[in-house]
């Protein structure tokens, strides 16, 4: 039983970076933008986290911090994507490019020591119910925030004007544009947002997940993120979902390099990018699917007519 | 080719400002950055060094980006390269066969191309998005490389570092002189511009390839095959990364290690960008990104500065090149009234 709530609790803990980028960039791609540079956005989100924390900052401002970073790093990509018109992908790479690079110029000085990571709530009673409150009720407040942006944005893009006007843009800038609305502000507003979320899940990786600075400690969460939206079929509830399945994966893989299962702990840490691989494959298959909630303007560069 | 000038010049500008900030002369720190590395025939020769596996990668990946097919997992591509080609040169029976070199470059050809074909296969078969394929693939090629030089493949006489043992003399090639690093490989590159020059501009598939990225619906009209694109332009890549892996453990590594590439098959990718993803404009690219990493080391060593500052330099310089390219191709224009 130990065992299982081990495997559970991680299970949501691990998801909860994955949670953020991923929402992020759904309402980013829900808007017909494609942004790659999740990697780079989260690298600053988590260095500015940990250099804020090392500051003395208390930890919902370092938390803040990080969210700004991501934010910052995501008016890079904007700027380039948005006003100049240029190749998304391109715009997106060289974002992943810089993001690394300049977290770990930012990092050069931080040194190895660990911090005193965010603390968990015990929340009260509830914490104290036999099995649920060890499995529910016992995480760190980011935990919960990732659900309550889930329900935010779930509610967002389908049940108000703001998120249809949103979709809308990302189906046809053009319509939308005819009918008046500032295609290029509201896409910005998508991206930055996009880059809020990066930065927040960068910051729960480095002061809460894993709260010490290593060189690119993402790891490729922020591609895998990007692939949990298609995988989603940029659908919120299944962007959570995903992120849970990916989540335990991780888990599952650290437990099993922990009981010291007898294969090579490579194969094991390679599982989440193999499992990426073949759950792209498998929802590749359904083209009706992933045609039906794909924002049809995706990547394609949009400029008003004056 | 404005663009790609505007966009080093800004750079720099960029870069002496960020140097100022960290409270270095500017001006004294370019010069370390971008001039002493090259004030020497040793500094020559890791010039060049560097520069070719960056423009033999570029000009694989440029055939794939012509044609929208991304592939970005070069890196992964150059490691399997690397493992094959060194695979070989461990356990080929005869160490000192003049076969050895020939048979290594082929297996880090196949090698890479076998791990570019399997995100080709599922683009063009299953649909599936191959940006995010060739990324997932160069994170298992890169523990794969560890799994090998941690366990199986771990020299015994090598004190328990996670490396290979040292290829023999027949599995290197000849430096030109002994006394500098840079050696014969750099004829591959050379060899594979010209291929690329002759795909590109003189070929009819390289104009179709054109086609199928510049204008996709009027390729499909013409009946130019997608999947003919996605193969061709990912076997290339792969082919290149997988052989440039090849040329650095037969030349500067001489056996594996956990890290063997400092991030060339991610460069490889802007330096085609500003090559304009054509041959002669990807030497030079090639040429000015590894001074990037030359630079890099070289601020790092003598001014105790990181050696990050080059993937913020790769950054800055693929940033302002995308944006110089919209002064470019959308030229401002007074529009006289009542025209």
């Amino acid at each position: 039983m130990d065992l299982f709530i081990a495997i559970f609790t991680g299970t949501i803990i691990a998801a909860t970076p994955l949670i953020f980028a991923a929402l992020g960039e759904l309402v980013v791609e829900k808007s017909g933008v494609l942004n790659l540079g999740i990697e780079g956005m989260m690298l600053m989100g988590a260095a500015f986290a940990f250099w804020a924390v090392i500051a003395g900052l208390p930890m919902p401002v370092a938390i803040l911090a990080g969210a700004l970073g991501g934010a910052a790093a995501s008016l890079l990509f904007g700027v380039l994507a948005l006003t100049f018109l240029t190749n998304q992908y391109a715009a997106g790479l060289a974002l992943a490019i810089f993001g690394s690079g300049v977290s770990a110029f930012l990092g050069r000085n931080f040194g190895s020591a660990p911090i005193d990571a965010l603390k968990k709530i015990y929340i009260p009673y509830l914490s104290d119910i036999p099995v649920v409150g060890p499995m529910l009720f016992r995480f760190d407040p980011m935990v919960y925030f990732a659900i309550v942006m889930f329900f935010v944005i779930s509610w967002f893009l389908y049940r108000t004007k703001g998120g249809l006007v949103l979709r809308t843009i990302g189906e046809s800038p053009e319509t939308a544009h005819a009918i008046g609305y500032p295609v290029i502000r509201i896409r910005y507003l998508a991206v930055l947002f996009g880059g809020l979320m990066a930065g927040l899940a960068g910051a729960y990786l480095s002061v809460a997940y894993t709260p010490l600075w290593v060189e690119n400690m993402t790891a490729g969460k922020g591609w895998i993120s990007l692939a949990l939206v298609v995988f989603a079929t940029w659908r919120p509830l299944r962007v959570l979902l995903g992120a849970w399945l990916f989540g335990g994966m991780t888990i599952l893989q650290l437990q099993g390099q922990a009981l010291g299962i007898a294969v090579p702990s490579e194969l094991l840490s390679a599982l989440p990018y193999l499992a990426t691989i073949i759950v792209l494959v498998i929802i590749s298959q359904n083209r009706q699917m992933l045609a039906l909630h794909f924002p049809a303007s995706l990547a394609k560069p949009f400029r008003p007519a004056t | 080719m404005a663009a790609p000038v505007i966009a080093t010049g800004l750079t720099l500008l960029v870069g002496s400002l960020l140097f100022a900030v960290l409270g270095y002369d500017p001006l004294a720190t370019l010069q370390a950055f971008f001039i002493a590395p090259l004030n020497s025939l040793n500094g020559l020769s890791e010039w060049l060094l560097k520069a070719s596996p960056l423009i033999l990668i570029a000009c694989g990946l440029a055939v794939g980006f012509r044609a929208n097919v991304w592939n970005i997992g070069a890196e992964g591509q150059l490691i399997i390269g690397a493992i094959a080609a060194c695979g070989v040169g461990l356990f080929y029976p005869d160490p000192d066969s003049i076969l050895l070199l020939p048979l290594m470059f082929f297996a880090g050809a196949i090698a890479g191309m076998a791990w570019a074909a399997i995100p080709a296969f599922l683009r063009a078969r299953m649909n599936t998005n191959e940006i995010l394929v060739t990324l997932m693939l160069t994170y298992i090629a890169t523990l794969l490389l560890s799994w090998l030089v941690h366990g199986p493949w771990r020299d015994p006489a090598g004190f328990n570092y996670p490396q290979t043992a040292l290829l023999s003399a027949a599995a290197m090639f000849e430096p030109f002189d002994y006394a500098y690093r840079l050696n014969a490989s750099v004829f591959i590159t050379v060899v594979a511009v010209f291929l690329m020059w002759l795909f590109t501009d003189r070929s009819f598939l390289g104009y179709k390839m054109s086609v199928s990225g510049a204008a996709p619906l009027a390729a499909r009209y013409a009946g130019f095959r997608e999947s003919a694109a996605v193969w061709t332009g990912l076997l290339a890549g792969g082919a290149a990364a997988g052989i440039a892996g090849m040329a650095e453990v037969s030349g500067p590594l001489g056996q594996l290690s956990p890290q063997i590439s400092p991030g060339y098959g991610f460069a490889a990718i802007i330096v085609a960008f500003i090559g304009r993803l054509n041959a002669f404009g990807i030497v030079l690219g090639g040429l000015l990104m590894s001074l990037l990493f030359l630079g890099g080391e070289a601020v790092q060593m003598n001014l105790g500065l990181s050696a990050a500052l080059t993937r913020i330099f790769q950054g800055i310089l693929l940033f302002f090149l995308l944006a110089a390219d919209f002064f470019i191709f959308y030229r401002l224009r007074r529009i006289p009234e009542h025209a």
